[in-house]
């Protein structure tokens, strides 16, 4: 599923990386525990997250995860955009919750079975 | 290759700084992102556990043909129960810390998952060394 795919199931605004949404993404990982996201590594995965605070981005930035989705209406401050900006990320901000985003997801052909 | 950082024990923003910095020499020396993938997680949950339990730190890499050594060490309160503190689960961290998203006592058994060697000595009241080794297959 292309990023773009990802922005329209979830009705979601694109915060940073307008120009990076042509990317594939192969699974998801809904998660407010950052800790239990760094134990489970795939490729090509979308983090869905409710925690806005910059340990999201360096979370991701160690796994290799280029793409994250703010669920519930929030957003990050300038300074964590920022972060996600200089590592080439797409951040997505959706009004759904954590569940109905990954249901979203999931739903529309994001099943995870595409990964190595 | 020998590094040295020192992580800001203050500053729970900045925290992955190092990791970040080492990731990004291993990306310039051609290493494979598995490998880089391995040791930039067990490297993070170490600095992550050095700021949120010890007041910051010091790490060291050393980068040979063969592997990734990194070393951390704090003057933290140190770990009592280490065998304990190995186990998926178990954490002393604060609520604070866990509404940051950490906490989730997966930050030890992360750190063992992923590299090929971790060796974690600890003497309480007098701080924490983890040592992280990756192998360069």
């Amino acid at each position: 599923m292309t990023l773009k795919e990802v922005q329209q199931h979830l009705s979601a605004k694109v915060l940073v990386g307008e120009e990076y949404l042509d990317r594939e993404v192969f699974s998801g990982c809904g998660s407010d525990l950052m800790s239990d996201v760094l134990a489970f590594v795939k490729d090509r995965v979308i983090l869905l997250t409710g925690l806005v605070n910059p340990q999201v981005i360096r979370t991701a930035e160690m796994m290799d995860i280029h793409a994250i989705a703010f669920v519930r209406g929030k957003e990050p401050t300038e300074e964590v955009l920022k972060l996600a900006a200089l590592k080439e990320m797409v951040v997505l901000s959706t009004e759904h919750p954590l569940y109905i985003s990954c249901g979203l997801l999931y739903s529309n052909g994001l099943t995870g079975k595409k990964d190595e | 290759m020998k590094l040295r950082f020192e992580v800001d024990g203050d500053e729970f923003v900045l925290a992955g700084e190092a990791s970040s910095k080492l990731k990004k020499v291993l990306m310039q020396l051609g290493i494979s992102s598995q490998l880089i993938r391995k040791i930039a997680i067990a490297m993070y949950e170490a600095e992550i556990n050095m700021v949120i339990h010890a007041n910051g730190g010091f790490i060291d890499a050393e980068i040979t043909p063969d592997k990734v050594f990194v070393s951390l060490s704090d003057t933290g309160p140190g770990i009592p129960d280490i065998e304990l503190a190995m186990k998926e689960g178990y954490s002393t961290a604060s609520d604070k810390v866990r509404e940051l998203g950490f906490g989730a006592g997966m930050g030890l058994p992360n750190m063992k998952r992923y590299t090929d060697d971790m060796k974690v000595t600890s003497e309480v009241g007098k701080g924490t060394t983890v040592e992280l080794t990756v192998f360069i297959s």
